[in-house]
């Protein structure tokens, strides 16, 4: 199998239709790739929002930059201001799409159906047919929640949890068929996961090539096989409890209506006790990644393998006793609330046992600062703040002052954004030669980094501290409270960062499309030379301009004010600018086979995998997949398929 | 899944794979315990609801139960006439392979007519409605429509099953080809038997 290093889909070599090609495949690395693009697509609309309800609460009630034109008879935005209505909305749709459409699709559909048949040296997976119908399952569970944008009485309203009572009649919220489209794509999606958990589960018991013993693995394939035993489990749950909620509002049952004899609890309990082991269905993946481009990039063992797997076991495994942590303040006995507290402080031991791990991993390593390593370092680092966070909650007694604050909102977004988003950046850009056979840019790569990692401080630190000071969350217009004006500042600031946040995805954007599309031309050089520069200079502008007003005036007015952020803009300019045109090399870079030197099964397969992955004979597996620096070696890595050494095979037996 | 597909993967060397002779066969494990969570998802629920309540009717009174336990005696010999079918397709024998399917496709049937017949009688003649009844708590009539109609509809998937597995057994030459996919069939009804005595234990009897 000669390696197709060009840009024609490579596993396209048995004659193929485009439908059956791009759209009907049942080729694991299409169906991968389509999850992959549906949960982007899905990423922008859910960080849109983020930014338009940020402007709500830095500066209430004026008009959104960039939709002043609007009519004052619009009825989302009129005159481009956010009302009360349409901000829950706002909010309750960027979690949903952040949660289910973006982060559950790109880790247990792209880069599980990408990496498990890949790394374990399988094939396909063992039900292609059911794979496809699994992403058009979710697709058609997209299709629904967007339409519930377009019905009458706007979209679902009631906060990603949907809290019953407020969720199950018309009149709480003002949401009409929002809210019932909103349960009935939930519903749906719950069928394309446990599709797909069929799916992977049954492939990574039955379909390890010669070799690969369970504990030969990357413990990436270890996360996404506990993740896919995870949904299975818990995704019914959820689909049961939407359908419950779907009666509530339809034909007037009354299931979680106090009014009728029902209990309002239960929905509480069966949303969280499929949540929590969501929240492991969330950051595992990402775990998992880590440990393996941590390894790679430290030219290390990883520290601990099996020590590894069972955290991921056990996180999993104790995860499915604590959803009560999330109902200490909905009138808990408070005997129950202690054991909560306890189950929940016992999975920060396996958690411990992974960061000590990974900083093993680090230790004395030689590490190379690659991209997906930076992407990497940046999990470790926001999921240890994240997880130190999460014990003042667990803590019952401190979580009666912090529940319901942006002591919340900090801690989700430490663990979400910090732990999985970045996570999912290390392994896009890990693995995007192996999906596309391009190389991404590794400058704009950096620049994307550094901006996404300081804006996400930005926004997401300050909120400890507006917790603590008592701030809710979800309200709409914090100045309405005299105790809350003080934190004008902070909000300030922290949508300042969003909006730093969200400029950086902009880099990312072109150098994805970039990348994936060679254009390296010099206009499209030129441009992304000068975007990245202009988005970085502006941002640091509007930061040194805010500032100097005290962060209080939406208007920074005062010539000498501007003057200096202008000085201050223009040297971030430069600066990006020089940085970026030394630095950058080629933009779509055709990747050799094994770019980053690893050893796991991937890089044995060609640049681009045909269908099929690995030619005639499937790989045999010797040794695990960490084999990194062996003493007496020449090179520092040793693939998984390279026989033993004579005497060290002599020697095992 | 392709045939071709199939016999690709299952010619090639693995490690050490849980079910040799067939991928369905974990899958459908795997798939049952999925559903196992969604109908315990729903019983924990019914659970909760009737232990909250007040005015909860008795059921055996209200529903009646001897038709059930009929229908529940007619699910189980069906699991056992299913257990046959698999045995006669062992043996090779295709006679003996279509009786015993379609004895067990007549219990699926019989059970669903009884489960229509029950459900118009008890919404017709007893005024049980899913969201209000005259004879207590309005959840009485939810969780009863509501376990039953999604067990119903299991039903219903196996019988369909069940038939595709008759035809398609029909078809084949040599009788023993079908028996992984009459396997996983069998497997599932077995589940939805069990699940029903479990419908039956906690909505009707207790």
């Amino acid at each position: 199998m000669s390696d197709s290093a060009t840009a024609t889909v490579g596993h396209d070599h048995h004659e193929a239709s485009f439908i059956s090609t791009y759209v009907f495949s049942t080729d694991h690395k299409m169906i991968a790739k389509q999850f992959f693009w549906f949960a982007l697509v899905m990423m922008i609309l859910g960080g849109g929002l983020a930014l338009m309800f940020r402007w709500q609460l830095a500066w209430p009630e004026t008009s959104v930059w960039g939709f002043g034109w609007l009519s004052d008879e619009n009825e989302f935005m009129p005159t481009g201001i956010i009302g009360p209505d349409i901000y829950n909305m706002m909010i309750t749709m960027h979690a949903t799409i952040m949660v289910f459409f973006v982060i559950m699709p790109m880790f247990s559909g792209a880069f599980s159906n990408f990496l498990i048949p890949l790394m374990i040296g399988a094939r396909d997976m063992a039900f292609p047919f059911l794979n496809m119908l699994s992403f058009w399952v979710a697709a058609l569970a997209g299709v629904i929640m967007l339409a519930g944008f377009f019905v009458e009485g706007g979209h679902a309203a009631a906060g990603w949890t949907a809290y019953a009572p407020l969720s199950i009649k018309e009149e709480f919220t003002g949401v009409g068929a929002g809210q019932t489209l909103w349960a009935l794509s939930i519903f749906v999606l719950t069928i394309s996961g446990l599709m797909g958990s069929v799916n992977y589960i049954t492939t990574v018991i039955n379909m390890r090539t010669k070799g690969m013993t369970w504990f030969r693995m990357p413990t990436t394939v270890w996360a996404l096989f506990v993740v896919a035993i995870l949904s299975l489990l818990a995704l019914p749950i959820l689909g049961a409890a939407g359908v419950l909620l779907i009666f509530d509002r339809v034909f007037e049952t009354a299931f979680f209506d106090p009014q009728k004899g029902g209990q309002p609890l239960l929905w509480q309990h069966l949303f969280w006790y499929f949540g929590h082991p969501e929240v492991y269905i969330l950051i595992l993946p990402a775990m998992g990644v880590t440990s393996d481009i941590l390894s790679v990039f430290s030219r290390k063992p990883i520290f601990g393998y099996r020590a590894m797997v069972y955290a991921i076991i056990a996180i999993a495994f104790i995860g499915w006793a604590v959803w009560g942590h999330h109902m200490f303040q909905s009138g808990m006995n408070p005997r129950l609330g202690q054991a909560f507290m306890t189950t929940t402080m016992l999975i920060a031991i396996p958690s411990a046992i992974k960061t000590f791990n990974w900083l093993g991993t680090l230790w004395k390593g030689s590490i190379q600062f690659t991209v997906p390593m930076l992407h990497a370092l940046a999990f470790v680092s926001m999921f240890v703040i994240g997880g130190l966070s999460g014990i003042f909650m667990a803590s019952n007694t401190v979580d009666i002052f912090i529940h319901d604050t942006y002591f919340i909102v900090a801690h989700i977004h430490y663990v979400l954004f910090g732990g999985s988003i970045f996570g999912l950046f290390a392994g896009v850009t890990f693995w995007f030669p192996k999906m596309f056979g391009r190389m991404m840019n590794d400058s704009l790569g950096r620049v994307h980094f550094w901006i996404t990692f300081i804006g996400f401080n930005i926004i997401f630190f300050p909120m400890h501290i507006l917790g603590i000071g008592g701030h809710m969350r979800r309200i709409y217009n914090p100045m309405q409270y005299d105790f809350l004006k003080d934190f004008e500042p902070f909000n300030v600031a922290i949508t300042l960062g969003a909006l730093m946040l969200g400029m950086g995805q902009i880099i990312f954007a072109m150098n994805i499309f970039g990348s994936l599309w060679k254009l390296n031309f010099n206009w499209f050089r030129t441009a992304a030379r000068v975007v990245s520069s202009y988005l970085s200079a502006f941002i640091a502008y509007k930061f040194v301009a805010f500032y100097l007003e005290g962060l209080t005036n939406p208007t920074p007015a005062s010539f000498g004010g501007r003057m200096f952020a202008g000085i201050i803009g223009l040297a971030v300019f430069v600066w990006i600018y020089r940085y970026l045109s030394k630095k950058m090399g080629e933009i779509g870079e055709t990747a050799p086979q094994n770019p980053w030197k690893a050893n796991t099964l991937e890089w044995v397969a060609p640049v681009i995998p045909p269908h099929g992955n690995f030619g005639p004979t499937l790989p045999v597996v010797h040794r695990g997949p960490y084999e990194y620096s062996l003493p007496g070696e020449e090179d520092d890595w040793a693939p998984q398929t390279k026989p033993l050494s004579e005497e060290a095979a002599s020697a095992s037996h | 899944m392709s045939d071709t597909a199939a016999v690709e993967h299952t010619v090639e060397p693995a490690e050490t794979p849980l079910t040799p002779e067939s991928w369905g066969k974990t899958g459908m494990w795997l798939f049952l315990s999925g559903d196992a969570m969604s109908f315990g998802t729903l019983l924990a629920g019914y659970a909760i609801l009737r232990a909250n309540s007040d005015n909860w009717p008795n059921p055996s009174q209200t529903l009646g139960i001897s038709l059930t336990a009929f229908m529940t005696f007619l699910l189980i010999c069906s699991s056992l006439t299913m257990v046959k079918a698999l045995e006669a397709i062992k043996s090779g024998d295709k006679d003996k392979f279509k009786n015993f399917m379609l004895m067990t496709i007549a219990g699926g049937v019989i059970f669903l007519s009884l489960q229509a017949y029950e459900w118009n009688h008890l919404i017709n003649g007893a005024n049980l409605g899913l969201s209000e009844n005259p004879y207590g708590d309005p959840l009485f009539g939810t969780t009863f429509f509501m376990i039953t109609g999604f067990h119903g509809m299991h039903v219903t998937g196996g019988v369909i099953l069940l038939t595709w597995t008759l035809v398609s057994g029909r078809k084949k030459d040599n009788l023993p080809d079908c028996y992984n996919m009459a396997e996983n069939v069998g497997l599932y009804w077995h589940f939805v038997d069990l699940v029903w005595i479990l419908v039956f234990t906690f909505l009707y009897l207790l």
